[in-house]
């Protein structure tokens, strides 16, 4: 019935764990959007100048996402 | 990376996604050394040549109205100059050089790995490493030869409370140390992320060539899917280098004017 040997099958495990992380940037990034979208509809005058802001806080946000990837491909292929 | 097997064919998984980012050397060499001219040199040299077509030869005419390949030059060069000088200030301007450099090739190579068949040299961490941590490293000097000492202050928030700012400076130490992994990972991480999937719907697209009724509904999905993925990507090549580009511009703000 199983195959192959416990080691691989907690890494893969781990792999899928670590993607859950990306629900959370997925999170971050929309809150960082859907505010900026409710501040600039307030005040659209200002809202051009403060794009670069928000690309700049969506890439923090991001980040943390694209980590959670990274572990899982050290995971998959790596470990 | 991914040399076992890839499945068989009748299941329609002939690739692996990952195989796309190997690195292969060209021109009959049978393994990669120093220097291998290698797939990676090869769209990275395409890169140099179209940005020198569309910054040098594109904007060689110089004339009062511009041609379509002219404007295109001017476009970029007008906007990344807009950039620097409102996230970094006037005395930025000097490193604009420096910045458009890094924009456009990443830009450039962004848009080059989208096309079928080539090389995304940005999906590699050890490409945008070498860019990020010339950043940091550019960062960190011209912070201490422009401030001295002073740079420390970037670590020492004189508006928080007393009590807060040792703590307040260690979290900002670490921020200030990790900025190099997540400038580089966020570029590369992007771009492997989103070619995976695409090579992933790839994958199933062809289940409909297999006598097993399930193809018809998953091959057209995975088509749209493809495509949709496909127009994302588009625009998350641009987004990257845009980012990459502006947190430089956020890091040399910080070592320009160091004062909170």
């Amino acid at each position: 019935m199983l195959e192959g040997d416990i080691v691989q099958m907690g890494a893969y495990i781990g792999a899928g764990l670590a993607c859950t992380g990306m629900g959370g940037a997925a999170v971050g990034v929309g809150h960082v959007v859907g505010n900026f979208l409710s501040g600039a509809l307030r005040n659209p005058s200002a809202a051009g100048g403060q794009t670069a802001t928000m690309f700049i806080g969506i890439a923090f946000a991001e980040a943390l996402g694209i980590f959670s990837f990274l572990v899982a491909l050290l995971l998959m292929f790596a470990v | 990376m991914a040399t076992e097997s890839h499945g068989e064919a009748e299941t329609g998984l002939v690739f692996h996604p990952m195989d796309q980012f190997q690195v292969t050397p060209l021109f009959g060499a049978d393994k990669v050394e120093w220097f291998t001219i290698t797939n990676v040199t090869l769209w990275m040299g395409l890169t140099i040549a179209t940005i020198v077509l569309i910054l040098v030869f594109g904007a060689r005419g110089r004339a009062l109205v511009p041609t379509r390949s002219q404007s295109v030059a001017e476009l970029a060069y007008g906007f990344i100059y807009k950039m620097v000088e409102d996230v970094t200030g006037k005395d930025g301007l000097v490193f604009f050089p420096y910045i458009m450099t890094l924009f456009m090739f990443i830009l450039v190579a962004n848009f080059l790995g989208l096309l079928p068949m080539a090389f995304t040299t940005t999906s590699h961490i050890a490409v945008t490493a070498v860019m990020a941590m010339a950043v940091f490293l550019a960062v960190t000097i011209i912070g201490f030869v422009k401030n001295g000492f002073g740079f420390l202050a970037v670590f020492w928030i004189s508006s928080a409370p007393l009590i807060l700012r040792p703590i307040l400076a260690l979290i900002e130490i670490i921020s200030y140390f990790v900025r190099p992994v997540s400038h580089s990972i966020r570029l590369a991480g992007n771009m492997m992320a989103g070619h995976a999937v695409i090579k992933v719907f790839a994958a199933f697209a062809p289940l409909v060539l297999i006598s097993t009724g399930i193809g018809i509904v998953v091959t057209p999905l995975s088509i749209l899917a493809i495509t949709a993925i496909y127009a994302l990507e588009v625009l998350v090549a641009f987004i990257q280098a845009y980012v990459f580009a502006i947190l430089t511009c956020v890091y040399l703000r910080d070592a320009l004017h160091p004062h909170h």
